[in-house]
């Protein structure tokens, strides 16, 4: 960290950029936020560790509006949606500098919690200079450990690789944490029955109390206007359209971003409720690359976008019900 | 709030018979909105008309709802008289409770019921419309024919004389199409050619009409009034301003084993070849494929030969693009090929021939210069027999379900011409049904049956078996005298069914016109609309649309030119103003709209906005409403819902849904 | 027809239809006279690719019980290209409702030219069976409740 601190230190001392786009310290040991650090004096507060899970790219759609360049700090996963912003004409490339920051997996305080680590007072281990196996936890109620991988966010151990899609400099050492199946959880879905299914996405569903975070953090929930926060899908009644806004949220959520998603799991991650949002991305995207071709969102920005091209020869919706 | 006016139409009994009429009023009265409603028996008539232009001036009614027909059928019709009434044409909807509702229903009270739900969808979608504008396209005043036979050559001949520019373009290296290849017509048995090249020496003089012969239609894009087309003109290999048609390059081709397709693959052709005696253009084409030159790369006897100079072997493809304001497809037909017929034997010798290889053999400059032999032993055959809807008529799926229309006519011209000509030959024909509606056609007939003794059975041939001694055994039945027939015959002649020709179903997808499951181009409307395409500025000539015969393909070629002239007499066309829009407030200038355009029609444009009192420079779509064609594509594929279809916008389709749904 | 109809149970039924195809095609199936139960509703859309997975959903949550989307064939779209796009959507909505537990009998696209108004009419007979068979949609409408 202290590598990336001084580069930065050193571009925003030269006029190379304006600003820098980095995670701040929070309250709390396990809790740093999204920040602008705009001069010496701020970046005291700069911290690069296994918490700084937030997806920064999305925030450049503001900072493309500002004066000069911002630095941003983008992990391995969020240069996808970098990428993705770039193809659809939401960032500036001239206005980001990017460093591509290492990364040894994100780690998720609930799964912390969940072993019954309560009363955390401080963390030693997610830090990104050591590879720590093991995370030491001290609290109110003593010291306590943990394995780096159990507290891993579930979205570290299907990773799409650690390699930086885009960049102008990378700094720091990442390793590879992939140890799970991406689609199982969707092919587990998939086998269960209609009334399963729909009492499993009942029971998650019933959870969501509409506060918008995953829509607030998603990099592909980019627009100007939600179409949701707008009258143009209304009817005459007002209050029918809230039902279906309130019942369709997600699924037409999901359909809006279906062949955009990067699969970055910022959903899933700031759900307060921990509903596991991500499920209905990763339908769309099991279902494009089975039925369309392999296909990742941000790889490749001159790719073809499965929803805005065809072939002649595409499956016919029926196979819905054929697949079984 | 929108006052609406609703016009329950009875249609005669049409409707009022099924839908409680006078309930749909009731009902249609409590929808929000609604403060007139009244029913009559005709609403498209002038009374009706009369009876909602006094309500819209009366209850100043800002939107009607008319519940009828098909708005296929009479949208048009209720828009004017709307806007003749000083209301705009696009507050109209149709709510149709005939086509969808009286006439598939038979119990009254369901009937009236779901009537009524369509109606107040109706009401629900009039009560977001907004009034709307016409557009305006010009109209580039030159029309293109696809297909060079005898529709399209009539169709670009009319065209021409009411002074519009025609370009024709042709497939194969000369005009003429199927008709050239007919010995004789019926039912007046003049000689095809001295009817026709009349006609393609007019076009090809015509100074309005300009002819690609060996060119395809390669891409099609624009809409009614304004089409760009690429046309390619394939590599001839001869010099068309130097050629003088002298003929000695096909003379002394070395390479003459192609089949000549103008001869049906009756005999062969030179590499270097004009189709027929009378082609126009006289330029002869180097089939490259065979061309030992081409192929080899040792020969060159045609350059040698050629006085004028006029070889070229290194000619290449040539892409024109040309804009016209109309189109006119009069692509034509081929016969079906007899795979599934085995039982014909139509393969297995060669005297089964199909009615279309019978005429070349009639004609003097056939294969056999006008004798009538076999062509496995070229002896004069005895016995004839004609076999009726080969492939036409057929109720499984190994012909046409169509009937091919010109067989029946034909079979008597030839059973005719044979017995004329050599009246020691006996000539049978098998048939289903003998139609002859039109003019003279059943006097044609009957004179085969009673003046020139041809035996006509009605019956099917199970089989045709070639015997040893070469001639051929045909087993049939007579159904009329309810026995089996053995006979043994020298030539079989399969009235083989005619299907469109197979290149038309690519024209149609340039063309976005439809095309049925036959591989017919649909007409705009069976019955009224039988020349037009239903896509604008697309017009039907001859047997494209359907089987047809000469007399009724010049009539229906005259017809298309009539409709390409309409358009082409305009100066400007109102274009629908059913287009998309983008909200510029809620444009994320994504892109996203202008990858699904099929029209090219969206563009980006960096424009100053001011959202909420923000004042910034944004990147947002722009529709061009000219090009646009109110698919709707962009709007759905638009992440933030900016894109929206005017007419179709998603507030009325929700609301529609909304109204069904309650 | 062999739907046993049960008194209580008429189940609602939208089917979106293009302009150019089918929309014809079920006009054409009227005036052949070719019947098919009342339950289905019919929305004029220029377009397969006017339909937005919206008004699906919105369907469903208001109380439908099958949506039925019809277009031209694939090839023939009067906009060359719309039903393409209409394919893929509806394709990946479907599958998504499915995935959600909504039965994949309730939706279902068919393209009709307007020459098959015999189709539009076997179709829709075929898919209100289905609905009959399938019974009372509830489920979108309590997505978001549980029970």
């Amino acid at each position: 960290m202290q590598k990336l601190i001084d580069r930065i230190r050193e571009l925003l001392a030269d006029g190379t950029v304006a600003r820098v786009l980095g995670w701040r310290t929070g309250d709390l040991p396990y809790n740093p936020e999204p920040a602008y650090f705009e001069c010496e004096e701020e970046l005291q507060d700069f911290v690069y560790n296994g918490f700084c899970g937030a997806n920064l790219s999305k925030y450049m759609i503001e900072a493309s509006r500002l004066e000069g360049k911002t630095l941003v700090c983008l992990k391995p996963c969020d240069t996808y949606s970098f990428n993705q912003l770039l193809k659809e004409h939401r960032v500036d490339r001239e206005k980001a500098y990017i460093i591509g920051v290492g990364c040894k997996g994100k780690l998720d305080i609930e799964k912390i919690k969940k072993q019954g680590i309560k009363g955390i007072e401080s963390i030693s281990g997610a830090e990104i200079e050591e590879a720590a196996e093991s995370l030491t936890i001290q609290t109110i109620y003593g010291e306590k450990t943990c394995a780096y991988k159990d507290a891993m966010l579930e979205r570290c151990h299907v990773c799409k690789g650690k390699e930086h899609q885009i960049y102008d400099e990378l700094i720091g050492d990442s390793s590879d944490t992939t140890d799970a199946d991406r689609f199982a959880q969707v092919r587990r879905i998939e086998a269960m029955s209609p009334q399963e299914k729909f009492a499993f996405f009942q029971n998650e569903l019933s959870k969501c109390i509409r506060c918008n975070a995953c829509r607030n953090v998603c990099p592909a929930c980019s627009c100007r206007k939600c179409v949701f926060d707008s009258t143009k899908f209304d009817s005459s009644q007002k209050a029918n359209a809230d039902s279906f806004e309130e019942k369709m949220f997600h699924i037409i959520r999901a359909f809006h971003v279906a062949g955009r998603c990067t699969d970055c799991g910022e959903c899933s991650r700031v759900c307060p409720q921990g509903i596991p949002l991500h499920l209905f991305n990763r339908k769309f995207i099991k279902d494009i690359n089975e039925l369309y071709g392999e296909y990742q969102a941000g790889e490749d920005i001159t790719a073809d976008t499965p929803l805005t091209h065809f072939t002649f020869g595409d499956a016919e919706p029926s196979i819905v019900g054929e697949r079984g | 709030m929108q006052r609406i006016g609703v016009f329950v139409c009875h249609c005669g009994s049409n409707i009022a018979a099924t839908v409680d009429v006078k309930k749909v009023v009731e009902m249609a009265l409590l929808e929000p909105g609604v403060v007139h409603a009244e029913d009559y028996q005709y609403m498209c008539s002038e009374a009706g008309q009369a009876k909602i232009a006094a309500a819209i001036r009366e209850k100043h009614l800002t939107g009607i709802v008319v519940c009828s027909c098909s708005p296929r059928m009479h949208e048009t019709t209720f828009r004017k008289a709307a806007e003749r009434a000083g209301l705009n044409p696009y507050m109209v909807e149709i709510a149709n409770i005939r086509e969808h509702c009286s006439w598939i229903h038979k119990d009254m009270e369901e009937a009236t019921k779901k009537a009524v739900i369509l109606a107040r969808a109706a009401i629900a979608k009039v009560n977001l419309n907004t009034p709307l504008k016409p557009g305006e396209s010009r109209v580039t005043k030159r029309a293109l024919v696809i297909g060079g036979g005898i529709a399209g050559i009539q169709t670009a001949l009319d065209i021409a004389d009411a002074g519009y520019e025609v370009d024709i373009v042709e497939k194969t290296p000369s005009i003429g199409g199927r008709m050239s290849q007919l010995d004789k017509t019926f039912p007046t048995l003049d000689c095809s050619a001295c009817i026709l090249t009349p006609k393609m020496v007019e076009a090809a003089a015509h100074e309005k009409i300009k002819i690609y012969t060996y060119s395809e239609v390669e891409k099609v894009s624009g809409f009614v009034g304004d089409f760009t087309v690429d046309i390619r003109k394939k590599a001839r290999s001869v010099d068309m301003d130097k050629c003088t048609g002298c003929g000695v390059c096909q003379e002394k081709c070395p390479s003459r084993k192609t089949p000549s397709e103008f001869n049906r693959g009756l005999n062969t052709r030179s590499a270097i070849y004009t189709p027929f005696a009378q082609a126009i253009p006289n330029v002869p084409v180097i089939d490259r494929e065979h061309c030992i030159k081409f192929q080899t790369g040792k020969c060159g006897v045609c350059a040698k030969v050629c006085q004028a100079g006029a070889i070229d072997y290194g000619q290449k493809d040539e892409i024109v693009t040309e804009k016209y304001g109309a189109i006119v497809v009069a692509t034509g037909f081929d016969t079906i090929k007899l795979d599934n017929y085995d039982e014909y034997a139509y393969s297995q010798s060669k005297d089964v021939i199909t009615s279309l290889e019978l005429e070349r053999i009639m004609n003097a400059a056939g294969p056999t210069k006008g004798h009538l032999e076999r062509l496995s032993d070229g002896k004069a055959p005895k016995e004839m027999v004609f076999i009726q809807c080969v492939g036409s008529r057929c109720s499984d799926n190994r012909g046409k379900s169509y009937c091919s229309k010109i067989c029946c006519m034909y079979t008597a011209k030839h059973a005719m011409l044979i017995r004329d000509k050599y009246p020691d030959v006996n000539v049978t024909v098998f048939y289903i049904d003998v139609r002859t509606p039109g003019k003279n056609f059943d006097e044609f007939y009957r004179r085969a049956v009673e003046q020139y003794g041809v035996n006509y059975i009605k019956g099917q041939v199970g089989k045709v078996a070639p015997q040893p001694d070469g001639r051929l055994l045909v087993q049939a039945s007579d159904l009329l005298d309810n026995r089996q027939i053995k006979m043994e015959a020298d030539m079989v002649v399969l009235a083989t069914a005619i299907e469109p020709n197979p290149d038309v179903r690519k024209i149609a997808t340039m063309l976005t016109a439809s095309i049925d499951t036959n591989n017919f181009l649909t007409e705009a409307h069976a019955k009224l609309r039988p020349v037009e395409s239903p896509t604008a500025g697309i017009f039907l000539s001859g047997v494209c649309q359907g089987p047809k015969d000469i007399p009724e393909t010049v009539e229906q070629a005259g017809a298309a030119a009539v409709k390409a002239i309409g358009l082409l007499a305009k100066d400007k066309l109102l274009t629908n103003p059913c287009t998309a829009q983008s909200d510029i407030l809620l444009c994320n200038g994504c892109s996203t709209c202008a990858n699904v355009c099929p029209y090219g029609a969206i563009t980006y444009e960096d424009k100053e906005v001011n959202d909420h009192g923000i004042r910034e420079t944004r990147r947002v779509a722009v529709v061009n409403s000219a090009l646009c064609q109110g698919c709707g594509a962009c709007t759905v594929a638009c992440p933030s819902g900016a894109m929206d279809l005017q007419g179709f916008s998603n507030r009325q389709i929700i609301a529609e849904v909304d109204a069904i749904c309650r | 027809m062999s739907i046993e109809k049960n008194e209580e149970f008429r189940p609602k039924i939208v089917a979106f239809c293009c302009n150019w195809c089918s929309y014809a095609g079920a006009d054409l199936a009227g005036s052949s006279r070719l019947t098919y139960p009342a339950d289905v509703k019919i929305i004029r859309v220029p377009c397969s690719c006017r339909v937005n997975p919206m008004f699906i959903l919105r369907a469903f949550e208001k109380g439908a019980d099958g949506v039925i989307m019809c277009g031209c064939h694939p090839g023939d779209c009067h906009y060359s290209t719309g039903n393409y796009y209409a394919r893929r959507r509806m394709t990946l909505l479907f599958s998504m409702l499915d995935f959600i537990g909504v039965e994949n009998g309730r939706t279902r696209v068919e393209w009709v030219s307007a020459a098959e108004g015999v189709k539009f009419s076997a179709t829709m007979n075929e898919f209100v069976e289905k609905i009959y068979s399938l019974g009372k949609n509830v489920r979108l409408e309590d997505l978001r409740c549980r029970s």
